[in-house]
């Protein structure tokens, strides 16, 4: 196991569960993004503050992200659409999820890539019919993996990555979301 | 031996009528005592496990008091105060064997289902004719869930069961029972101190599994094949409205998986022992499979559903217990049945010393093994 080198510190992240078990308080984070519109259907999003371990943490540097839509969509495409960055989430997620595994579980991964799809019928956004919802229909995320591993055990790589996601569970189960003015 | 009703309640009063052992008979045994019947393969009934125990506590004339209710047990300076439905008890020691099915757990979310919904958990459910007509959302697909579903979905009744993490089984595995590849391949003794992951392992769910004469499989294929519908896991509920998650394709790959993996140990254990001339052809059975479509939401007041049926599991009740020795989480906090304050002990509760612990035959070496200390504690004290 000690071999396994997938540039994740397993280690640190087991004994994180194990202090956090005896302290919840520590384990409430609060993450933040904050958007600012710069004309049209185009915004600008800034990350890097967020709260965790009872005390305010800052990324490294700040992020910024750009949201716009295509041209299709008859905007000016100043950067990707609001829904694909649900499926950056989402890739992200899993893909660290695929590599926190495999090193816990001592598998050496080669190359780890996937497609993410969001099927979107965009009825529902524009109000054309009423009993079409406005997010996705159906997502579906394609693994290609090499790895010192059976089919098999990359498969189960796969399974525990999506049981351990934030961004699967925030997707697949609903979330209270409450949206007010300041 | 105090019992709070009859020798062998919980399975009088607490549980649905058709219900059968998971265990076949031949591994349902006693210390002295074994199925003696003309079908060793068979599931005992609720009537037949009532009668088994019954006739235990006579063969080994164990002392029960029947009709006494434990309504307290705490810390005196020498041992424990009991406080019972019959008056007061002083004990060295105390065994707690009440067991870890006590009450069913439902989500909270429950208050929030509207009124014109019937709700029932185990504890109430007997047979079909008690609900009322029309469908039915059974909770959970862990053994009472699919049992449940199949029952009700045989009464003619629209059934939606869902389904969240599982543990997936056959009922026969290359012609053997499955239970008995547990048990011979050794995997029932493991012991606790082994286990990768105790914590886990103890609130490991019970397998889809359903002892019927047939011994027919009854996973979630097989539900659906029958016309249940299946969705995810419910989440929460909204303006009356149950919604489920999406992930269901991935508990599937989950419990697919797993069972995988363990019809690979079983097999390379029969290989390792001698035992493949004996089994039949290796057997790998189809994935679950995922609907065409399934349904993320359900509205609660249309009249489609009649009665959700909370198969969600079960929690020790220890309400009783007026010792600190219960987390957080409401278990238990004991070492192999070595609870965490002096002379206090407990037996059959899930994975106590060994995987086997909770099934009949599993008590008997964590009995000897708790009892033993228990025994020693004692003499040192005196």
């Amino acid at each position: 196991m000690t071999m396994v080198a997938n540039g994740v510190n397993v280690q640190a992240l087991l004994e994180a569960r194990e202090v956090l078990k005896g302290a919840p308080e520590a384990a409430q984070f609060t993450w933040r993004a904050s958007a600012k519109w710069q004309g049209g259907v185009h915004s600008r999003i800034k990350v890097q503050s967020f709260f965790g371990l009872g005390e305010e943490q800052n990324h490294k540097e700040e992020w910024t992200f750009e949201a716009d839509h295509p041209e299709v969509f008859a905007a000016e495409d100043g950067g990707i659409t609001p829904i694909e960055y649900l499926l950056v989430g989402l890739a992200s997620c899993l893909t660290a999820g695929v590599a926190s595994v495999a090193q816990n579980r001592g598998i050496q991964l080669r190359s780890v890539e996937s497609t993410v799809e969001g099927a979107h019928d965009i009825r529902g956004i524009l109000g054309a019919d009423s009993d079409v919802r406005n997010g996705f229909n159906d997502v579906k995320v394609t693994f290609t993996i090499d790895a010192d591993a059976s089919k098999q055990e990359i498969e189960a790589l796969v399974a525990q990555s999506q049981k351990r996601s934030a961004v699967f569970d925030a997707l697949t189960n609903p979330t209270n979301v409450t949206v007010e003015v300041a | 031996m105090l019992e709070r009703g009859e020798v062998a309640n919980s399975w009088r009063r607490e549980r649905w009528d058709s219900l059968r052992l998971l265990t076949p008979n031949w591994q349902s045994r006693l210390p002295g005592l074994r199925y003696e019947g003309p079908d060793p393969d068979g599931y005992m009934t609720v009537g037949e496990v009532t009668h088994f125990i019954e006739h235990f506590a006579k063969v080994s004339h164990a002392p029960v008091r029947t009709g006494v209710n434990v309504t307290s047990v705490r810390r005196a300076d020498d041992g424990y105060h009991v406080t019972t439905s019959h008056g007061e008890i002083h004990a060295e020691a105390v065994v707690i064997a009440s067991g870890a099915c006590n009450e069913p757990a439902v989500p909270q979310f429950h208050d929030a289902v509207p009124a014109s919904v019937e709700q029932l958990t185990p504890f109430d459910y007997r047979d079909p004719a008690q609900l009322p007509d029309g469908g039915v959302l059974v909770v959970g697909a862990s053994a009472t869930g699919v049992q449940l579903a199949a029952e009700l979905r045989r009464s003619g009744r629209p059934v939606t069961l869902s389904v969240g993490e599982h543990v997936r089984l056959p009922r026969t595995y290359r012609g053997r029972d499955v239970l008995w590849w547990m048990d011979a391949s050794g995997l029932w003794d493991q012991r606790y101190d082994e286990v990768e992951d105790l914590t886990r392992a103890r609130r490991l769910p019970s397998p889809q599994l359903a002892g019927t004469p047939e011994r027919t499989t009854l996973d979630l294929n097989a539900l659906a094949a029958m016309g249940v519908e299946l969705v995810g896991r419910w989440a929460a509920v909204r303006d009356g409205h149950a919604l489920f998650s999406g992930g269901l394709r991935n508990v599937f790959s989950l419990a697919d998986l797993k069972m995988e993996r363990l019809l690979d140990t079983f097999d390379e254990w029969a290989k390792t022992d001698g035992f493949e001339a004996e089994a039949g052809p290796l057997e790998r059975f189809a994935p679950t499979r995922m609907p065409e479509s399934t349904r993320l939401q359900l509205d609660l007041r249309s009249g489609e559903i009649r009665a959700v049926v909370w198969a969600t599991g079960f929690r020790p009740d220890y309400s009783w217990l007026d010792v600190p020795v219960v987390d957080t989480k409401g278990q238990l906090r004991h070492d192999g049945g070595v609870v965490d304050s002096p002379g206090l002990y407990a037996l059959g509760l899930p994975v106590l010393r060994r995987r086997k612990s909770t099934f009949i035959y599993g008590i008997e070496d964590d009995a000897r093994e708790v009892i033993g200390h228990l025994t020693r504690y004692l003499a040192v004290r005196r």
